[in-house]
């Protein structure tokens, strides 16, 4: 599975869109993702306060949504612009790759709460695309 | 069983109760089968579904969304007892209609992504939750009486 050149200029116009409102969308999907899915509250144990509208939370969701954010300037080669953030992900943090998969669901479902009409079918098969294909970078070097 | 608390039932009661069939069906269907294009494979006999455009004007799967959203009813109803209430349908979705039970949670997804762009912020994180929970137990339901 791979991204045409049409879902690539879909991707980055809909991301160059709804940047203004980046951390936001980062913020709520890991809120979402801790409250909707407890089990991921496993990786952040060494945080004092897991509370979904807590400072940690929020701040960790910006961070990650930075990282899409770059998933997204990286698009034509993903596999070697995320090379560090996948070695990271492969060797400190060992995120289980399931839960790419469900943090990807989550922010789809904040793009579509916030952006309702601009998230069409057509974007969403786009997003839903290169998310996967950002989780399949992110673990390219975990074996 | 499962169990539910209060929250949760009037969460998943509250999503119901202002939900427009027609709409959401329609759309949630449309969505699958454009973000998930394999499962178009069951709907050889429903028309054009050549192009995204196509699939979302086709009344036919405007009308089976509609059908399918309304199975939703039954687990509604009879929130105490899902895994019975669904053994009909599970067998029906099984020996007749042959569909891979993994669709159901795509069809789920998309039903989630559909309702979250229509209540917007009233879709609260605690929301999602009852209503991925209520999904889930459908799914399992329905993918129970397949051998």
């Amino acid at each position: 599975m791979s991204l045409s050149a049409k879902e690539k200029v879909i991707v980055k116009d809909f991301f160059a869109k709804v940047s203004s409102r980046s951390d936001e969308i980062g913020a709520e999907a890991l809120a979402r993702l801790i409250v909707v899915y407890p089990q991921t509250k496993s990786y952040f144990a060494h945080w004092k306060d897991l509370s979904p509208n807590g400072a940690p939370v929020r701040k960790h969701g910006i961070t990650v949504m930075g990282g899409v954010y770059e998933a997204v300037s990286k698009i034509d080669d993903l596999a070697g612009g995320l090379l560090n953030l996948s070695e990271l992900h492969a060797f400190v943090l060992r995120v289980d790759p399931v839960n790419f998969k469900i943090l990807s669901h989550c922010i789809m479902v904040v793009l579509s709460m916030l952006f309702a009409e601009e998230f069409t079918p057509q974007i969403h098969v786009a997003v839903d695309k290169f998310l996967a294909l950002v989780a399949l970078a992110l673990s390219e070097k975990y074996r | 069983m499962v169990e539910w608390t209060d929250e949760e039932r009037a969460a998943i009661s509250n999503i119901f109760s202002k939900l427009d069939y027609d709409e959401i069906g329609q759309k949630s269907l449309s969505r699958c089968l454009i973000v998930y294009p394999w499962t178009q494979r069951y709907f050889g006999g429903f028309g054009n579904l050549y192009n995204a455009e196509a699939i979302m004007n086709n009344p036919m799967i405007a009308k089976h969304g509609t059908t399918v959203l309304h199975g939703l009813d039954r687990a509604l109803k009879n929130m105490d007892d899902i895994k019975n209430t669904y053994a009909e349908l599970s067998v029906l979705h099984s020996e007749k209609l042959h569909v891979d039970p993994d669709n159901f949670k795509l069809l789920s997804d998309c039903l989630t992504i559909v309702i979250a762009g229509k209540m917007g912020n009233a879709f609260t994180p605690e929301y999602q939750a009852s209503f991925q929970k209520f999904l889930s137990v459908v799914v399992s339901a329905l993918g129970r009486q397949y051998h």
